[in-house]
């Protein structure tokens, strides 16, 4: 086995036959094995969370009224939790979503509105704005390694500023109306049936392309290896750099949407508007199963989060508790959920472990 | 002699003024296994970082097939056939197998406008392979890696690496983290993979696992080669004792063995 002639004689053989495989025996799916999927626990936090607000909240709670206004404060937040989760997912986080929002809100009302540009030259600047600030914020992460928490906090800031300072020197106020024309109005900003926010519709599309991208194309093994395992992902091939950049890009344009979305059906813009999306969208994403630490998510655990979010958030208005409460028992519920997709996981992880039948 | 697939000549690597390798010379051959050996610290880690093109030589030179190469990137060294497996870290826990498999290389198969990830086909292949190095528990690539022994593990990377037609397998330290049976599972696979003409690179600093599957040793104290011999040129105390940077590791054994006795018990070996 050590002579020479065993060395040449083997030189080209860089792929043993494939033919001579085992076959694979065909996977088996079961209930066992849909209850240690790690979103499983989002999913029980939901009907929770609905089985409790539908008690204490009564009839109109689950009456249209009610529904609409956790779907609409859900879809809103769900726009963006959707690309912040894939964010996290590939190890990253943006901050800046809660200025970007507001900037764009601006830019539409003040190219539209205050300039009388059409609607459409306004839309596209709020869109091409929150690109921007993303195409900034994933090449500063990129390029100096400074993590995103810092780097993102800082454009959260300056897009904060830039958003005041340009709106007093443009308007000579931190407010400006807008009017938008139909199809505008009805397709982004406007209420179907007198309560539902369009954007629920919006939502449930942006829901469907993440899905995809996630889960169905290759983009996604690719996020999730990127959070997973950064240097391995470099090594095996993936695009790190530009991936991440476009994950940015892409919850730029997220949080602008919605800030255009909001002047639009609003009918105005206010400078101060957004902040409360920072913490809300994270909140989403980590009780719908996302690793805060990358490497591991689902699209439907963070529907499931935002929606819970969305539940408490607006349910408390239907029960007769000091709306204060909501935000214990939102801190309770991201605890849990922490705790409990920590017990998801590892029971997920420890499926193969045990012995074979 | 034949050429052999990778050679280092008088390779030095330091880290600013940390010098970690001086003048290593090496010969890689196909369908043989180099047993890198060397305690705690020696180098080794480094010399298969210069191999895979995560480090640069600081002077020195590598070949591959004759021809001298600098990798740029260990994607580089990949593209040539170069596959390794490093002593940590390398797989995703929390990733499927069948994803895992394919990292950076997936399958995807046409639907309407789209591609679609070709989520059983990746599953099967993966499965096939791992189920092919003989690792027959594992029967659905749904299945986190996570959820894998360090073994298996270790099997589905050479497995991974196998499948992508690798010219070069290097393993640090495969079996260090391992149970007996594992172990013993891995060194099968080592052996497996020389046999359909793949050269292995196998770090290791347990001797009877090196001579288990080692054609041609070469052994690292504090980052030169101290020896460089085939199989059956010395024996199993001549490289403990070159490990242990040429004490006499003998001597230490008997004073081992003298405290047991003196304890009552049956004298036992140290490995
Ligand atoms: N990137 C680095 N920078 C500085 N020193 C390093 C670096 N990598 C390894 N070393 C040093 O080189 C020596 C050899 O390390 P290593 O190759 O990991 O040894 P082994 O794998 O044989 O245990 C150690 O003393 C280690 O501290
Ligand atoms: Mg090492």
């Amino acid at each position: 086995m050590t002579s020479d002639a065993s060395r040449a004689a083997t030189t080209a053989a860089p792929n043993p036959a494939q033919d001579a495989a085992p076959p694979a025996p065909r996977a088996r799916r079961s209930l066992g094995g849909l209850l240690r999927r790690p979103e499983t626990g989002s999913l029980i936090g939901l009907a929770a969370v609905f089985a409790f607000f539908s008690f204490f909240g009564g009839a109109d709670f689950l009456s249209a009224g009610g529904f609409a206004s956790w779907l609409n404060v859900a879809s809103e937040l769900g726009i963006i939790a959707l690309p912040v989760g894939l964010l996290m997912i590939a190890g990253q986080l943006d901050l800046s979503i809660g200025t970007i929002l507001p900037a764009s809100s601006m830019t539409v009302a003040i190219v539209s509105g205050r300039f009388g540009a059409p609607i459409v030259v306004g839309i596209l600047a709020s869109l091409a704005l929150g690109l921007a600030v993303g195409y900034l914020n994933g090449a500063l992460v990129v390029r100096t390694k400074v993590p995103s928490f810092v780097v993102t906090l800082a454009t959260l800031f300056a897009v904060a500023g830039f958003t005041l300072g340009l709106s007093v020197i443009l308007t000579g106020s931190t407010s400006v109306a807008l009017t938008a024309p139909e199809p505008a109005k009805g397709l982004i900003g406007d209420y179907v049936g007198g309560k539902f926010q369009t954007s629920i519709f919006w939502w449930i599309g942006a829901v469907v392309v993440v899905e995809f991208v996630l889960h169905r194309s290759r983009y996604g093994n690719w996020i999730l290896a990127l959070g997973g395992d950064p240097v391995s992902a470099r090594n095996a091939g993936i695009p790190v750099d530009r991936l991440t950049i476009a994950l940015f890009m892409a919850s730029g344009l997220c949080a602008a949407f919605v800030g255009m979305e909001q002047a639009i059906l609003f009918n105005s813009a206010q400078v101060s508007a957004g902040q409360s999306f920072i913490f809300n969208s994270i909140i989403a994403v980590v009780v719908g199963g996302v690793l805060l630490t990358g490497g591991y998510g689902t699209v439907a655990g963070i529907v499931f989060g935002t929606m819970t979010f969305a539940i408490v958030n607006q349910g408390i208005f239907y029960t007769g508790f000091d709306a204060n409460w909501a935000s214990a028992i939102i801190g309770a519920l991201l605890l849990a959920a922490v705790l409990m997709n920590n017990t998801f996981r590892n029971m997920a992880m420890s499926v193969a472990a045990r012995p074979k039948a | 002699m034949p050429v052999p697939l990778l050679k280092l000549t008088n390779v030095n690597k330091s880290f600013g003024p940390i010098d970690v390798l001086h003048g290593i010379s090496l010969e890689i051959f196909a369908g043989e296994t180099l047993c890198l050996l060397g305690d705690n610290g020696a180098g080794k880690s480094t010399l298969i970082k210069i191999l895979s093109g995560v480090h640069k030589p600081t002077t020195g030179a590598v070949e591959m097939d004759g021809a001298p190469l600098a990798f740029d990137s260990p994607r580089d060294a990949a593209e040539r056939g170069i596959a390794t497996v490093h002593q940590f870290g390398g797989t995703f826990p929390l990733m499927s197998i069948g994803r895992s498999f394919f990292v950076g290389a997936e399958p995807t198969r046409r639907v309407g406008p789209l591609r679609v990830f070709d989520r059983k086909t990746a599953n099967e292949t993966a499965v096939r392979a791992v189920r092919k190095l003989g690792i027959t528990r594992i029967d659905d690539g749904d299945r986190l890696v996570g959820g894998l022994s360090g073994g298996e593990r270790q099997a589905l990377a050479i497995a991974r690496a196998v499948h992508f037609g690798a010219k070069v397998l290097i393993l640090d330290e495969p079996t260090a983290a391992l149970g007996v049976k594992e172990a013993a599972h891995v060194l099968r696979i080592v052996l497996q993979a020389r046999q359909s003409g793949i050269a292995v690179v196998f770090i290791t600093h347990n001797v009877v696992h090196a001579l288990t599957v080692g054609d041609h040793f070469a052994v690292l104290i504090r980052g030169a080669k101290a020896a460089d011999f085939r199989k059956g040129e010395k024996s199993r105390e001549e490289i403990t004792d070159l490990m242990a940077g040429g004490e006499h590791m003998a001597e230490l054994e008997a004073e081992i063995e003298g405290f047991n006795a003196a304890a009552g018990q049956a004298p036992e070996a140290v490995r």
